[in-house]
């Protein structure tokens, strides 16, 4: 009995201090945002006034502008998560089954050095190529063509550039994993290539997608400086809540409702499909 | 079969090529020869094992049989039609995997009916044949689950059921029963032999293991160093060994060569002596007769046996038989295998007389020539 007794205790000493900030730090914060949503602001001192209401709530879903920003941001998340995947599975597969060791070890440094260089650099180093004389353009120009310009386009653009890393990994890693006799097992039961794609290898990574896509949508959800840097006069929620953190704090906790709701959806989409037990 | 005249042999011949014939196939791995030159026919029905060590090239010839690996030289043949160049899904042949390959993501019928899938056979018919095919392996009513929730035997059976589902005219087995339990291996060698006899589809079983490879087969081919060593019945690879290799890895057996076979078996020349064919007597107990061996009387402990004098060296007990080496008094050494109801004579250091049937050690063909 004692030594169960003291085995509890020295787990709940060793849990203790996670839990604690799992619980007062991370969901606390939480809370006390989604709580201040429910308050208001003096419009000429812009001080908050706990003033209980729910006047904030019914803004974001009244008022056009609110809504339009919101799907354009949830479209915006769901197109680099597709471009993303798009350019993924077949990388992530020549990376796993089709180079040779070394160069497979060089990809794999390749895929993972751009996330130690700041953000900022590479947004900023997109901003000079989709740029009226930039690399873009000058590339495009022989063939007719124009590049996107700065915009909705180019925010996709980007983003899928950024977040593309944390959806190679994870199909990389599936895709490692897959026995090379499945694939052989598929061929030997009359299989194209083709068909085993359709029938044993998508099937197999399709999880590591899903874990990836989690990273790529919130990842996307959330952001506000991309889309400063080459997203011209396009908003998103990031950039709404942002301006209004200065002004109106309740209302931009309200804002930053949407994109939680949106993301608690989309993990509990993910989750039914099984997919968090491979990330 | 055996006094058939050679005109109805040719008749046959004409009517139905062989499942598999393989002629002077080779296959070099970056400089690495993994198999030599090998020529083998497996014939309509037969139940062909493939037997060797670690090595020996047993599994590379089932991989350019099924098609994933393409032979450096040589040619690959299925009921007559050249396939040497061709991949592995334009071929008729199925494997059995070692480790099985099902697909984890697919329920069991739909693993079952996956050639049948790719071939774009209709769903109802498709449901139909698997589930025919589940009954033959008695797995009816498995078909809903996933492969994770089956036993290792079960898996193994349903790995049976894919690969029959479509009837090849060649079933290629790598090792299929090495993952499992005795007990439950032996239960499946059983079936694997009642399948094959129902289904009348041409097996060819890779395997290391021999006695696995002699219960089963209707021929072995027996590899070393990706050559074949020998071809014949169970009976012929085990009684009449054609080299010092077969004769040691099928079955243990006492290789006697030189001076030793001078000194036991009393000729020059290589001998295989099984241990099973070997009886002791406690030299006491022979008495006068082992004393008169010692003076050349070799006839003595019976007719047409050959007697040698020496003294236990050590016992083993195996189960159904204890195998006992015997130090030769001339020098030398051989194994006898005791059943239960041949006692040992003695402990180690006992003094006993080793007796077998002359025609016992069989002369192994010269191997030098090789």
């Amino acid at each position: 009995m004692t030594t169960r007794h003291g085995e509890r205790l020295r787990l709940a000493g060793l849990l203790a201090p996670p839990l604690i900030w799992l619980a007062a730090a991370y969901l606390g914060s939480l809370a006390v945002l989604f709580l201040s949503a429910f308050w208001t602001t003096d419009s000429f001192t812009t001080d908050v006034v706990r003033i209980w209401t729910t006047d904030n709530f019914q803004q974001v879903l009244t008022v056009p502008v609110y809504r339009t920003i919101a799907l354009r941001t949830l479209s915006i998340a769901v197109a680099v998560t597709v471009v993303d995947a798009l350019l993924a599975l077949p990388m992530a597969y020549f990376m796993a089954r089709v180079a040779p060791a070394r160069l497979r070890g060089a990809l794999v440094v390749a895929v993972l050095t751009p996330l130690w260089a700041s953000y900022l650099v590479k947004a900023y180093a997109w901003r000079v190529m989709l740029g009226e004389h930039g690399l873009i353009n000058a590339l495009a120009a022989p063939l007719g063509l124009h590049g996107p310009g700065y915009g909705t386009t180019a925010v996709v653009l980007v983003l899928a550039y950024l977040w593309l890393p944390y959806m190679i990994l994870p199909v990389y890693a599936a895709l490692e994993r897959l026995p090379e006799q499945h694939l052989e097992a598929s061929a030997d039961l009359g299989a194209g290539a083709w068909q085993t794609l359709r029938y044993v290898v998508l099937p197999a990574v399709r999880p590591a997608v899903l874990a990836g896509s989690v990273f790529t949508f919130s990842l996307s959800l959330g952001d506000y400086v991309a889309v400063q840097i080459v997203g011209g006069k396009t908003q998103m929620l990031g950039n709404v809540i942002a301006s209004q953190v200065t002004l109106d704090l309740p209302m931009a906790a309200a804002l930053s409702a949407v994109p939680v709701v949106l993301i608690v959806c989309y993990l509990t989409a993910v989750r039914r499909a099984g997919a968090l037990d491979s990330l | 079969m055996a006094q058939a005249d050679p005109a109805a042999v040719a008749g046959t011949l004409t009517m139905g090529a062989p499942a598999l014939r393989l002629t002077a196939v080779c296959k070099e791995f970056g400089g690495t020869t993994a198999v030599d030159g090998v020529d083998l026919e497996v014939r309509d029905g037969e139940f062909f094992s493939l037997l060797g060590p670690s090595g020996s090239g047993k599994t590379t010839l089932l991989r350019l049989v099924a098609g994933f690996e393409h032979p450096t030289a040589g040619r690959v043949e299925l009921a007559g039609h050249d396939v040497t160049g061709r991949p592995p899904h334009r071929r008729d042949v199925h494997t059995v995997f070692q480790d099985y390959a099902l697909f984890p993501q697919m329920t069991v019928e739909q693993n079952v009916a996956y050639a049948l899938t790719v071939r774009g056979v209709r769903k109802a018919e498709r449901l139909a044949r698997a589930h025919e095919a589940l009954e033959t392996v008695r797995l009816a009513g498995y078909g809903g689950r996933r492969p994770a929730q089956l036993s290792g035997g079960q898996r193994q059976r349903v790995a049976l059921a894919r690969a029959l589902v479509d009837r090849p005219a060649l079933l290629l087995l790598d090792e299929p029963l090495g993952a499992l339990d005795l007990k439950l291996r032996q239960e499946m060698q059983t079936e694997l032999k009642q399948l094959q006899r129902l289904t009348g589809i041409s097996f060819l079983l890779v395997t290391h293991d021999q006695e696995e490879a002699l219960t089963l087969s209707d021929r072995i081919a027996v590899l070393q160093g990706g050559r074949i060593e020998q071809i014949g019945t169970p009976a012929e690879v085990y009684e009449r060994p054609a080299t010092a290799f077969v004769a040691g890895f099928v079955g243990d057996t006492n290789l006697l060569t030189g001076q030793d076979a001078v000194r036991v078996v009393g000729r020059p020349g290589t001998y295989s002596l099984r241990p099973e064919r070997v009886r002791l007597v406690a030299a006491d107990a022979a008495g006068a007769a082992g004393a008169a061996y010692t003076q050349a009387a070799p006839d003595l402990p019976g007719p047409g046996e050959r007697a040698v004098r020496g003294r236990i060296a050590d016992i083993v007990y195996a189960g159904p038989h204890a195998r006992v080496r015997v130090d030769l008094d001339g020098g030398g050494r051989i194994t006898a295998a005791l059943r239960g109801d041949d006692p040992v004579p003695g402990g180690p250091g006992t003094p006993v007389l080793a007796l077998w049937r002359d025609e016992s050690a069989y002369p192994v063909p010269d191997l030098t020539q090789d």
